[in-house]
Formats: C-alpha cells, structure tokens, sequence
C-alpha cells in the first residue's frame, strides 16, 4: 500500500474516532453552556412571568449592585475555601497513612473505606447526614455525654457535609503523589538532620503540592456549584447553589446570571493553580 | 554537635569513630547482619565489601540509624547511639540514588543541612558555595538536580552531606551508577577529599578493586557475618577464609587430593594467578631445575586470553587434570611463545600456596 494512502486512511480513522465526542463536547457541552450565557442578558416580564427577548444587562447590573447578590457570593465562597482547607487537612495524615505506613491488607481495606462513598448515591449520603444532625440523631447522642451539641441544620452542617462529600476527592491526588516520593527523599532529609515535622514542611508538602492543589480544584468548584446539600442540611442558609435552584422558575435570566458567577470563580481558581505550576503534569 | 570541626586539630591519638558490638538485624526470618564486631578508627577510609545480599547496606543503614537492629550496639565517636534516630546522629550518607529533593535547587540542596540546623541563610548560602567548590561545582548553585549528570549529582550529594563536616559519611554504592571512566575519576576524587577534610568514609561496595584501592581497611562480608577484616594488602595476601580468597581478587583455590598434589599437604589452599610463573616445558628443561623451596607441575595451555597489560592462561595440569589460571604481565620483550596446547611448566614458591580455613 502506498503511504499516501495509508497516511489518509490513519487520518479518516482519527477522524472517526474524535468526531463523536468532539460534536458531544462542542454541542451539548459548551453548547449549552453558551445558551445559558446567553439567556442571562435577557429578561423576565414580571407580570406573565415570560422571558422576553430583549438584550440588556439588567441582570449583571442587579448581581454587582444588590447587597444581597454580594453576601451570598462571599458566603459561597468561604464555604468553598473552608470545605477545600478541611479536606486538605484530613487527607495529608489520611493519605500520608495510606501511602506510607499501613502495610497491604490496611491499604486496601482503607482504599476501599475511601472509595465506596464514591459509589453510593449523593442524595443517600446528603440524607444519611440530615438524619444523623436531626435532632436526636447520631451526631447529637455521641455528643450529648461531652456536654455538647451537634451543629444542627444550617451553614456549619452544610460546610460540614460538603466535606465529606469531596473528601476523596483530594484524598486519591494526595495517596498518589505520597506513593510516587521515594523513600530516600525522607531518609536523606533525616539523615541531614531533620526530624519529623522538617521534614514534612520541606521535603514532603513540596512534593504533594501538586496533587493538593489538583485536589482542591475539585473541593473548591464542587463546593461553589453545589445546591442540594445545602438545601438538606443547610436549613436556612442561601448559597449560590440553591439561590439559582429557585430563580430558575422565578427568572430563568437572572438565573442564568448568577450561574456565572461560579464558572468566573471557578475560572480564576484554575488560572491561580495553573500559575503555582499544578496542571503541569496534566 | 559539640565536638570540635575546625581541619586538623582533630585529637592526636586515633579515637573510634564507629564501634558495633554483637550487631544483629533478622527481617522475618532472614537473618541480614549476624553478630557484626567492628572499630573504625577517627580518619579511616573504611570499606564495606561483600556481595549483594551480604548485608553489607544492611549494616550502613544500621549504622545511620534508618534500621533498628534486632539486638546489638551501635557507637559513634564513643557514645551509645543505637536508640537514636537518623537526625540525632553526627552521620551523613550518599545515597546510591543519590536522593537529591527535585524541588530545591543545587544550592538548597547542599544548605540543607544547615538549614534545619539553623544557620543563617548568608552563612549557609557561602558554606554550600564553599562545599561546591570541594566537588568542583561552584557554578551549578542555581540549578536543579533535574538539569545535572549523573556525575554531577553524585557530586552535589557529596557536597549536601560534607556541607557541616559530620563525623562520619557513608557512602552507599555511591559510584555504581557511573561508567567506567567517571566511577575510576570519582574513586580518585573521593580518596583526596577524604584525605583534606580528614572525615570518616565508611563506603559500601561490591567492588573489590574500589575497596581494595580506596580504602585504608576493609571488612569483608559474607552472608552477613563480617568474614574478615584489615588492610587491602593483608586481606589480599592473606585471606582468612576460602570465601574471602575467591571474592577479593581471583585466585586459585584448590582442596582435597588437589591439595596433596600440587602443595604436597591436606587442607585448602589459595594460590594466586600472578604467583605461579609459567614456562614453556622445552625452555624450562634447557634452563636446569627450578630453585629450592619451589614447586612445579607441568600442564598443557588450554586457554590464552590477552587482557592488554597481562595475559591471562588456563592450563590442564597433567597430573589429576585440575586447572590454574595463571596471570603473566607483558613486560617487554617477555612474550611467551606459547599457544593453546603448548605444554608448560608451572612454578610457584611454597609459601604463595597460602592455606585458607575451607
């Protein structure tokens, strides 16, 4: 077979290959993401409760003037930082145990205890914990002989729940970059005289920084979009999530608006990781 | 860190600078270092040979303290350190990988000791410049190991583990990665370092000519007992046991009725190759008999390997059919009309055939 036949048959394969998810990628992805963006410059007669057709910014005027629009936003975002840093916290000694100490039937055992979440449903899980912050729920009789209460229904429960739900998400990134550090690094930092806590600060955050970031990057956008949780155990509290949940009957336009303001966090979020180098790898 | 690090006012008499006592180390039911008894005196250029598995890393770890020995004692410069862990010991090792952090650059790398030591960083950035300068890398400071040789990093981890003058540096296989050239450079290099800073080298190696040319003692290993222990002269000369006599250098081990043939006594024996002197059997009978005190069996050549300097000779002895590798320099004019084949007279004074406990 001559190579100019060859060449284009490999390209007419390419083609057939990338095709369908490319139109999937390109029409129902970004397709409909673009539909939505449109949508928020039009407007709702507040009468007939129609959308009206007209071009105009009244809504993204609406976002940045209202306080209300404001507190939200803010609020959103420190529930997404507060969920990032928690799990953060909870996969280092987590996914340092993990990687480095339990030997292989705890690691497994433990990869399965982290991954199984991941298979239930999300509304199982977000239900299970409204049940256990109810009022005479787990949460509650476990701390009841300590003198204390549980957090109840709202913003603590919310942040706390979101936690959970994204855990594994920065726990398997984390496991991965611990796994792949070479036992020499630790013992060289050692045997240069440095104990523990050197060493985790210099030679292993370093090192995991990559796959923290990577990690966070699902904890923080997850958190930013997400509007059931709240809306199980978050009682009262109003987060971008659920506002935009409620608007969409009410004003599909000023829905549409305020759903982009966690595609712009989200956006910068990433900008900002990919600036500290943890996409490079991607 | 107490003790004194300023060159040449070390103390005059030899102090120890590693003692281990009965040291033992089981992994399961694996028994990886067997009673190990060893002094290292302050200075020394110390070399632990064995072959892999010999326990030989095993017995490094131990010593920097990232093994705990199953029952033992380890001392370094006189004090108990065997419950300590690796940062409170005055050791520094060079890894075989040489475990450089990818993160920092040369510079931090090398600092980074001082660094969680607490020096301040004007201080540490000029002794990391002057330890650089000891491995001849003086201008590398801003890179990263990534964009190093294999060489050069085997010179920045020197530099990172020399930086504060421990009292001790191990050296894990430290040249294994390198080709011949560079590993022959490096052994040069490391030997004069070792001698300027007077420091304590304790390396690990498989390779009996590194030992044997590097060090002012050695241990050998075998099966994780320390088989032998002295100056590369001695154990070369006088190998105490037929293991040492076959790992360090090659030689000639011959036992039983071999033995009683070719010594004229029972035991075990090591012979080495370049002590036997080889003539062709019609030279050797035109020249009269050998001198007093020597042997001599005759063989016929049955392989000839020419090794640049020397010439390298398998010879079947006629009598019992046992076989000597003997090795001859090609000094000039010396060549050996010889070819396979050719029957040969080999000779060797009686107390070259040095008797080895089997």
């Amino acid at each position: 077979m001559p190579a100019g036949t060859s060449r284009t048959g490999a390209r007419l394969r390419l083609a057939a290959l990338l095709t369908p998810p490319l139109l999937w990628l390109g029409l129902a992805y970004l397709g409909s993401l673009a539909v939505l963006l449109l949508s928020a410059f039009w407007t709702t007669d507040s009468f007939t409760s129609d959308v009206v057709h007209i071009w105009n910014t009244d809504n993204f005027r609406t976002l940045l003037t209202d306080p209300v629009y404001r507190t939200i936003t803010l609020r959103t975002l420190g529930v997404a930082v507060a969920v990032t840093l928690i799990d953060a916290l909870l996969a280092l000694p987590m996914a340092f145990f993990m990687a480095r100490v339990a030997s292989g039937r705890w690691r497994r055992a433990l990869f399965v205890a982290v991954l199984m979440p991941l298979w239930a449903g999300y509304l199982v899980k977000a239900y299970a914990w409204r049940v256990m912050l109810g009022e005479h729920g787990l949460v509650n009789a476990v701390l009841a002989p300590l003198g204390l209460t549980g957090p109840g229904y709202g913003l603590p429960a919310a942040v706390l729940v979101l936690a959970y739900l994204w855990l594994p998400y920065m726990i398997l990134p984390v496991f991965a970059a611990l796994e792949r550090l070479p036992t020499p690094h630790l013992e060289a930092s050692a045997d240069l005289g440095a104990g523990a806590w050197r060493t985790l600060r210099l030679v292993v955050l370093p090192a995991v920084r990559p796959a923290l970031l990577a990690g966070s990057v699902f904890t923080f956008s997850l958190s930013l979009g997400d509007y059931l949780t709240v809306q199980i155990v978050g009682g009262r509290t109003q987060l971008l999530g659920n506002v935009i949940a409620s608007q969409v009957t009410l004003d599909l336009p000023l829905a549409a608006a305020l759903s982009a303001v966690p595609v712009v966090l989200v956006v910068c979020y990433l900008a900002a990781v990919r600036r500290a180098g943890a996409l490079d790898s991607l | 860190m107490a003790e004194d690090k300023t060159p040449g006012t070390r103390p005059a008499p030899p102090a120890t600078a590693v003692r281990l006592t009965a040291l033992t180390k089981d992994f399961g039911t694996v028994r990886a270092v067997d009673h190990a008894e060893l002094a290292i005196q302050e200075g020394e250029f110390f070399s632990l040979l064995g072959p892999s598995g010999s326990g030989k890393s095993t017995l490094l770890r131990l010593i920097a303290g990232f093994e705990r020995p199953t029952s033992g004692r380890v001392e370094l410069a006189g004090r108990d350190v065997t419950a300590l862990p690796p940062h409170r010991r005055d050791v520094h090792t060079v890894f075989q990988d040489y475990a450089l952090f990818p993160h920092m650059t040369v510079e931090q790398n090398v600092g980074y000791a001082l660094r969680v030591a607490g020096v301040r960083k004007d201080e540490r950035r000029a002794r990391a410049r002057e330890a650089l300068a000891t491995v001849r890398l003086e201008d590398y400071g801003a890179r990263r190991p990534a964009q190093l040789s294999g060489g050069q990093r085997q010179r920045v981890a020197l530099a990172r583990a020399l930086v504060d003058r421990p009292g001790l540096l191990l050296l894990d296989e430290p040249l294994g990665a390198l080709d011949l050239k560079l590993r022959q450079e490096m052994q040069t290099e490391l030997k004069q370092i070792q001698r300027t800073t007077g420091i304590t080298f304790l390396l690990v190696t498989h390779d009996q000519e590194e030992a044997l040319t590097m060090s002012d003692r050695l241990a050998v290993l075998d099966g994780g007992r320390i088989a032998q222990t002295g100056p590369p002269q001695e154990i070369y000369d006088r190998p105490a046991t037929a293991f040492v006599a076959g790992f360090v250098g090659v030689t000639n081990l011959v036992r039983g009725a071999a033995a009683q043939r070719l010594t004229g006594r029972p035991g075990t024996y090591s012979i080495r190759p370049e002590r036997i002197r080889i003539t062709p059997l019609d030279e050797w009978d035109r020249a009269g008999t050998g001198s007093p005190g020597e042997r001599s069996v005759t063989g016929r050549i049955t392989d000839i390997a020419h090794a640049g300097p020397h010439t390298r000779f398998r010879v079947r002895l006629d009598e019992g059919g046992d076989r000597l590798t003997v090795l001859r320099l090609n000094t000039s004019g010396s060549a050996l009309p010889a070819r396979a084949d050719t029957p040969v007279r080999l000779a060797w004074d009686a107390d070259d055939a040095y008797p080895v406990p089997s």
